[in-house]
């Protein structure tokens, strides 16, 4: 086993080795989850908490699943309403959390970088569940998972990525995770969505989306987001539909076993649409969620191991 | 008999552009001769130099102190203290602090601190319009008056050409220098760094340096409308730089300015968000630098400024979007220029044309030249002693630099204001 990682910050830190002992993990956990084999001694004894700067569902419910799996405390902290609105700096929370000893912390926040800041300050094992625009590691992980399951290897493949890249995440940490992975990695998105500079990531960029989607094996949706765009990215939902939303004829210029997938929350009929979505010999998406859960497991498992180690090795000093 | 005679010292001399072995004698406060090598005169105290570089001190255009508002961050006292440790011996402050120093009122207040605190010499710039806000002129004759030196809003853009062309009517019309800050505000409107690769790598927004050239165009535009005297406070782009080169040789009264921190990291710098490395302008490529220095090493880019904005821990430790800007460079902008010169881009005489000759000339100062008459202001230095720089360790209240276990070279062996020892706390 290869993952030697104390938090779990972002996909660009990380060795293709230590991704796939995650994902080696996290397809063990899927099945023994779809067996209904429990692992409660994996966390035991160990305490988690979330905290969401910025608003989730499916990700913190994700979170808060895969740790009662394996057996962890699980609190959430909803950080919209806490002292964060009164003041307190970001640095402080951290520290008032570290006193608590937890031994995982999930942590998404709205600004690039805040994540790693915090992870300077405490002595637990952090995992990054979105920063801003930066990275959300197990968003890519799952999807990498998802892809690997569908496609029964994870290189080689070619990759469309479609959408509002510049305000995604997700989409820069699939980017260097399937790059990490030797994939050919296609960017699909209106140049005003589309961050300058891409081109020297090692991807093809392509304002056209049925030339984009030539022959791909996998057509990664996302979403449009719209609570992070301050106006004037696309002139409208239903223009922006007709050139790149997701529709049986675009779809067709894919490999004819391509896969679609979609973070989530669609926006149906804006970057996608329903019956594509909907459609179970294409899309993935249900699986993605699926993966989620898994791929956590496992990444929080991971991190356990390391942080007793590291624990345990420093008791071994102090003796 | 002269006070005090320097000998056995290289003289970097920015007006004739040489660097050789002489002396210089002092007395009364001002420089009385310079010496060719051999040559000796008799005085009451004698420095032997050792062969080190004596230079005028450095006239920093643009720093802030945290006097009035902001005193924790930096007061007159460790200001002059920093830049006496850093071979500055004239501090020229912005008028951007809390509030703004836009009234004559203010300026005498900053004026009587300084006077009473700081160890160097102390010039004010003063604010262009009333509360750096954009919308109306300050009393710039009132200002004149009780001693501002430039006026300018710091890092705010005048964005109504209208009311920007009117104040710089009127300062032309008293001979004021406007020193303006060149970016499209509604083009940089809440980008943190440089727009490109590393900018996408780390999520941050980012903003074109195209910006940058866009703000000197309009404003090159209205100093040949209105013939103002007007100095750029940094041009960081190359992009800029043909525009420059054009205003001055159509003959406009323009100047420009950089800062130490633009010719010395890029943007790659920020690597893992740190904070310390956040400016405004934010850091550009390496071939930008490359450009600028160029710039500098031709005269086209006239000063150097170390941009001294001193910020607590507080408002640096936050997500880099959140952080402050802007760094601390009083003590580090002679050994930080240094880095130019060791790495072959510059020469030392040159170098002291854009520390210390030139941004001397456009503010009207006697000071920054080794000729008779001029006041001592003098910076003694070993060009080459290497040492890592600790952050702790700098005299300013604030300990915001980028250059915090950073291997440098360059120690100030003395710094002189007027002929007077002011390095020894």
């Amino acid at each position: 086993m290869t993952f030697n990682a104390a938090h779990l910050l972002g996909i660009e830190h990380l060795h293709p080795t230590e991704i796939t002992t995650l994902l080696d993990l996290a397809d063990r956990y899927a099945e023994e989850s779809r067996q209904g084999i429990q692992h409660k001694d994996v966390l035991a004894g160990l305490t988690q908490i979330n905290m969401f700067f910025e608003n989730s569902t499916r990700t913190q419910s994700s979170f808060e699943l895969a740790g009662k799996r394996l057996g962890a405390d699980v609190m959430n902290m909803s950080m919209a309403t806490s002292s964060v609105k009164k003041g307190e700096t970001l640095i402080d929370t951290a520290l008032t959390l570290n006193a608590m000893h937890p031994d995982l912390l999930v942590v998404r926040h709205g600004a690039s970088g805040a994540v790693d800041l915090l992870a300077q300050k405490v002595n637990c094992a952090v995992l990054n569940a979105g920063d801003g625009r930066h990275e959300h590691p197990t968003q890519a992980l799952l999807d990498a998972l998802t892809i690997r399951r569908a496609k029964g290897r994870l290189h080689r493949l070619s990759i469309a990525i479609c959408g509002d890249i510049a305000h995604s995440r997700v989409a820069r940490s699939n980017i260097m995770l399937l790059g990490k992975m030797e994939n050919r990695v296609r960017l699909i998105a209106p140049p005003t969505l589309m961050p300058s500079g891409m081109q020297e990531f090692g991807v093809e960029v392509f304002e056209d989306m049925r030339e984009g989607l030539q022959d791909v094996d996998v057509v990664m949706m996302l979403r449009l987001q719209k609570e992070r765009m301050d106006g004037g990215f696309i002139p409208s939902e239903r223009e922006y539909f007709h050139r790149y939303g997701l529709n049986a004829e675009k779809l067709s210029y894919a490999k004819d076993d391509a896969i679609v997938m979609h973070p989530g929350p669609m926006n149906r009929g804006v970057e996608i649409d329903g019956t594509i979505a909907d459609d179970i010999n294409r899309s993935v998406i249900q699986t993605q969620v699926e993966m989620g859960v898994a791929v956590r497991m496992a990444a929080m498992d991971l991190l356990a191991r390391n942080l007793r180690a590291k624990r345990a090795a420093q008791t071994n000093v102090a003796v | 008999m002269d006070d005090i005679l320097f000998h056995n010292a290289r003289l970097i001399d920015p007006v004739t552009l040489t660097d050789s072995l002489g002396a210089i004698t002092v007395k009364d406060g001002k420089i009385t001769a310079i010496l060719e090598k051999g040559e000796t005169r008799p005085a009451k105290q004698t420095i032997d130099c050792g062969g080190l570089c004596l230079a005028p001190g450095i006239v920093d255009m643009g720093v802030k102190v945290g006097e009035p508002g902001e005193r924790h961050k930096e007061s007159y006292r460790t200001a002059g203290r920093a830049a006496a440790a850093g071979g500055v011996t004239t501090i020229v402050t912005r008028p951007d602090t809390t509030a703004a120093i836009d009234t004559p009122e203010t300026l005498e207040f900053v004026a009587r601190r300084a006077q009473a605190d700081a160890k160097v010499n102390v010039c004010h710039m003063a604010a262009l319009t009333k509360g750096r806000d954009g919308r109306e002129m300050t009393e710039i004759g009132f200002l004149l008056d009780a001693g501002a030196v430039a006026f300018t809003d710091g890092d705010h853009v005048v964005t109504d050409a209208k009311i920007y062309s009117r104040a710089l009517t009127y300062a032309k019309s008293l001979g004021a220098l406007v020193i303006g800050h060149v970016q499209e505000p509604t083009l940089s409107a809440g980008s943190s760094v440089t727009s490109g690769k590393f900018a996408s790598l780390r999520g941050l927004p980012g903003v074109n340096p195209i910006a940058e050239r866009m703000g000197l165009d309009r404003d090159i535009s209205l100093i040949e409308m209105t013939g103002a005297r007007y100095h750029v406070d940094q041009i960081t782009t190359a992009r800029a730089l043909p525009a420059l080169e054009r205003a001055k040789r159509n003959g406009l009264d323009v100047t420009a300015g950089v800062g130490i921190h633009h010719l010395t990291l890029n943007e790659f710098d920020v690597a893992d968000y740190r904070t310390f490395f956040k400016f405004k302008p934010p850091l550009r490529s390496e071939e930008d630098r490359i450009a600028v220095i160029q710039a500098v090493e031709s005269g086209l880019i006239d000063v150097i400024c170390s941009m001294h904005t001193p910020q607590d821990e507080e408002s640096k430790r936050l997500p880099f979007e959140d952080a402050a800007s802007g760094a601390v460079g009083l003590e580090t902008l002679l050994p930080a220029s240094l880095r130019l010169v060791h790495a072959g881009h510059i020469t030392l005489p040159k170098l002291f044309r854009a520390l210390s000759l030139n941004p001397a000339r456009r503010l009207g100062l006697d000071c920054g030249r080794l000729i008779a008459d001029a006041p001592a202001d003098l910076v003694l230095f070993d060009p080459d002693a290497p040492f890592i720089l600790d952050r702790s360790k700098l005299r300013s209240k604030s300990k915001n630099t980028p250059f915090d276990g950073a291997r440098l070279q360059g120690t100030v062996a003395g710094t002189w204001v007027a002929g007077r020892r002011v390095d020894q706390e």
